[in-house]
């Protein structure tokens, strides 16, 4: 057989994925000197991030004096019902507000306190107001401040390019192989270390806020590569969706909305919330309307309003209405911000939800409630990384942001995600390009390798009568939207384990016509292998874990179960199948411990 | 229930191609992006556009409907009426890559020459501060999506091959006044603007505002703003007025 043709080029650090995670990662390593290639499925600056709308939390105290990294460090921990990585919370909490302020300097413009210092606003299990914002749009600001910081560092910047497998020189990364989507042409990146900035799996669900990049590249490619990933049946459906028309159903509605005074009701009107606050929360949550809705101006004297607890049990509690036939019209509930706030306010501090509602749904938000329900967000699980560093089991592999595991245990909290991108991702490019600096020898690539895995990828142009690769993405979706959704149990994870079995076996056959230049059906076609592991992934991890807790609901163990804190379900692929075990959480040293003793 | 509508959509690769009908169920609230999804779905899987987040916010989608430049994810059928062939092509300005995909990388080039940003010190303290109504000027440029809708309808660069190594578009005049506007900001960049950006070039037709997807006023909060700072500083009263008053910031 010919020799596949394919063009080289080799870096110090291989940055894959160009969302926060991915860009700040680029910038750190080029700052430290190494060469640096960034690569990304979509054109730059059209990532994931920028679709975040809230804020980015960081214990700043320019509205909360009382504010600070414990504070914040307990919430996070909270919010994850105490499984997250002791670690990585406490350095996220501790230097977020650096790279907030870092953000600034780089020309991001946030809103502004009545002293001209960042503004912060309130946010689900955030006990003090504390998400830097601007407006509803705060993800368009980080990225394009990232991204027009990063083209004067020199980066070499590789859009609309799709890395399909990684590649290693025994036990270390030595590169990356993937494809060019607008040619089709097969590109190989020799690297000393790789990061993995790739973002979630909310695509293997039918209703979803993520977009069709989010087919978990990094967690099947690190995987497949021997990475271990953990806390995979963690996935976070955010409470508020758009529900109507059935084509924007998934779309985000964000936090903010509660955040700003928005609260939840019923078709009855009624605030529900108030009659599902978990015994976890009790202390700190209002139990009544009155001292709800003045916590938002007095939090001194008043407990958080229930309408922000943190997003599992807002998501699950909806759920509960609906299915108790208390819903909105279209299956949904009412988010209601219109009687309670002016019009001028919401306008001004919801401008894209504003937009949003008039342009997709014909709804003033300044005048009717939101019909909202529950869609799949992010996933809490990934790879499992050094906390400090980064790095993966496998030498030379780094992952920041969604697609590494621990930091968020088994809840995330609004906010938190994009000082997580910041904290690692400045993180892996720092250790990324050390590493890179202390690499001896040469860097190999396997070329009988590289050439099994160009001729997998052509496979699909070449058979006939094979399957539409869009009808088996579809048939996942709607698979793990049923059976492995907000609400879960055996028999049903089971099942799904079944149809995914068979998914794999039919996305070996699939078939697509054209040819290699910008072609969508090949790049579903592609994405499918990455999109069943994860889907597989998750249910094992799901099947796995016995207890209900924070991303992971099972009607057959509905509580949670204090043996299971203490471990993370840890997956690895040995001898082409998925291994599941459990491991003990790394433990929290007493310093941190009594952070949890001293209120309640 | 369900409408049919038909759709004639570009299909082509450099050089050749043209439009091709599908005949597709719409129901209601769907945009135009969904039907797209949907003829690639059931009857032309390889039909090539771009999309990320069918929201608005990223800009991805952009194409001409009907002749006007638009975000597919942002058009919804409604507003079409029924029976009507409805045509989508890709953007026309930039080069073909395929079916609704263009080649928009003149944006990215024009990006990098952009002068960034170099902020005075931070206060004692070592923050920094900005009062809200001093950031709201310059915010409304940062809601720039990239669409590039405002670059494609702009008759530079649609028209004049010959202007556009010296010439920016609209997109990178508001960037510029986004920078220049940012109260921290130290840069004199009026040189780039005349020489690299080409905002002499611009004729006023405001096309670009009027495809603003985010209603972004472009020509009157940004490139006028811009064309009568660059007049100022060939005026020699302003010239010298300034020599005395001093506050001039650092060439780029």
């Amino acid at each position: 057989m010919a020799k596949t043709a394919y063009e080289t080029h080799e870096h110090d650090v291989l940055v894959i994925g160009a969302g926060g995670a991915g860009l700040r990662a680029a910038i750190e390593a080029a700052a430290q000197g190494a060469s640096v290639g960034l690569v990304c499925k979509s054109l730059l600056g059209k990532a994931h991030t920028v679709m975040a709308e809230g804020g980015i939390a960081a214990a700043m105290g320019n509205v909360w004096p009382e504010d600070n990294w414990q504070v914040h460090f307990r919430d996070t921990m909270r919010g994850g019902k105490m499984l997250n990585n002791w670690r990585m919370a406490q350095l996220h909490a501790q230097e977020s507000p650096d790279r907030v302020l870092e953000l600034e300097r780089f020309g991001a413009l946030f809103d502004r306190t009545k002293e001209g210092l960042i503004s912060q606003r309130d946010f689900g299990g955030h006990r003090y107001a504390r998400l830097a914002h601007v407006g509803d749009r705060t993800g368009l600001e980080m990225i394009r401040t990232l991204q027009y910081h990063a083209i004067h560092q020199g980066i070499d910047v590789y859009m609309e390019c799709k890395v399909e497998r990684l590649l290693k020189d025994g036990d270390r990364i030595a590169g990356a192989f993937g494809y060019w989507r607008n040619t089709g042409e097969f590109v190989l990146f020799k690297a000393k270390a790789i990061v993995l900035g790739t973002g979630g799996i909310g695509k293997a669900w039918k209703v979803t806020s993520n977009s069709w990049e989010y087919t978990g590249d990094g967690h099947s490619t690190a995987l497949w590569a021997g990475a271990d990933l953990i806390d995979m049946e963690f996935v976070q459906f955010h409470p508020t969706g758009m529900v109507w028309p059935p084509s924007v159903r998934g779309i985000l509605v964000t936090e903010s909305v509660r955040g700003d005074g928005g609260t939840l009701k019923n078709k009855d009107g009624e605030r529900f919330m108030f009659n599902y606050i978990p015994e976890f929360f009790k202390g700190e949550t209002a139990d009544n309307e009155k001292e709800a809705d003045a916590w938002y101006a007095d939090k001194k004297n008043n407990r958080r309003t229930p309408d922000l607890l943190p997003r599992d049990e807002v998501a699950r509690a909806i759920n509960s209405e609906v299915k108790a036939g208390r819903g909105s019209p279209h299956g949904g509930v009412l988010l209601d911000i219109c009687t309670r706030r002016p019009a001028d306010y919401i306008r001004k501090r919801l401008p894209s939800m504003y937009h949003q509602f008039k342009e997709l749904a014909g709804v003033d938000i300044t005048r009717e409630p939101m019909e909202v329900g529950p869609t799949c967000h992010y996933v809490m699980g990934g790879v499992r990384v050094d906390a400090d560093s980064t790095q993966a089991t496998v030498p030379g592999l780094f992952a920041a942001g969604e697609v590494a595991g621990g930091m968020h245990g088994s809840n995330r909290l609004g906010g938190n995600s994009l000082s997580d991108l910041l904290v690692f991702g400045r993180r892996a490019g720092l250790h990324a390009a050390l590493y890179a600096k202390n690499f001896g020898g040469q860097l190999v690539a396997d070329s009988a390798q590289v050439e099994s895995i160009a001729r997998a990828m052509l496979e699909p142009f070449d058979r006939s009568g094979g399957e539409n690769p869009y009808a088996i993405q579809a048939e996942l979706q709607e698979t793990m939207q049923n059976l492995v959704g907000i609400i879960r149990n055996e028999r049903e994870m089971r099942q799904a384990l079944t149809v995914i079995e068979s998914l794999k076996e039919r996305a070996k056959k699939v078939r697509v016509d054209g040819g290699r230049v910008y072609n969508p059906g090949w790049h579903v076609a592609l994405d499918l292998a990455s999109l069943l592991t994860v889907a597989e992934c998750t249910t094992l991890a799901a099947l796995e874990r016995k207890e209900s807790r924070g991303g992971h609901t099972r009607d057959d163990h509905p509580y949670t179960d204090d043996t299971w804190g203490k471990v993370n379900v840890v997956l690895r692929l040995r001898n082409g199948t998925v291994q599941v075990s459990r491991e003990p959480l790394p433990e929290m040293p007493a310093e941190l411990t009594a952070l949890f003793q001293e209120r309640k | 229930m369900a409408t049919t509508f038909t759709m004639k959509v570009f299909r082509g690769q450099p050089g050749r191609g043209d439009f091709r009908d599908y005949t597709v169920d719409v129901e209601e609230g769907m945009v135009v992006l969904d039907v797209i999804h949907r003829i690639q779905a059931t009857q032309a899987p390889d039909l090539a556009c771009r999309w990320n987040c069918k929201a608005g916010k990223c800009g991805s989608c952009s194409a001409e409907v009907n002749g006007a430049p638009r975000l597919m994810c942002m058009t919804r059928m409604e507003t079409f009426a029924p029976g009507q062939p409805i045509t989508v092509a890709p953007m026309r300005t930039f080069p073909l890559i395929r079916d609704l995909v263009t080649d928009v990388s003149y944006n990215y080039v024009k990006a990098r020459q952009v002068p960034p940003l170099r902020l005075k010190p931070p206060d004692a303290d070592g923050r920094y501060r900005m009062m809200q109504e001093d950031v709201d000027r310059a915010q409304e440029f940062h809601k720039c999506i990239e669409c590039f809708l405002c670059q494609n309808v702009c008759h530079v660069i649609r028209d004049h091959e010959e202007l556009k190594p010296a010439f920016s578009g609209p997109r990178f005049f508001i960037k510029i006044a986004g920078l220049d506007m940012h109260p921290l900001d130290t840069v004199d960049r009026s040189e780039f603007v005349r020489a690299q950006a080409g905002v002499g070039l611009c004729n006023i037709t405001k096309c670009c505002t009027e495809v603003c997807p985010e209603h972004i006023h472009i020509t009157d909060n940004g490139i006028i703003p811009m064309k009568e700072r660059m007049a100022d500083n060939y005026d020699p009263v302003v010239w010298l007025l300034r020599k005395f008053r001093g506050g001039r910031k650092e060439p780029a």
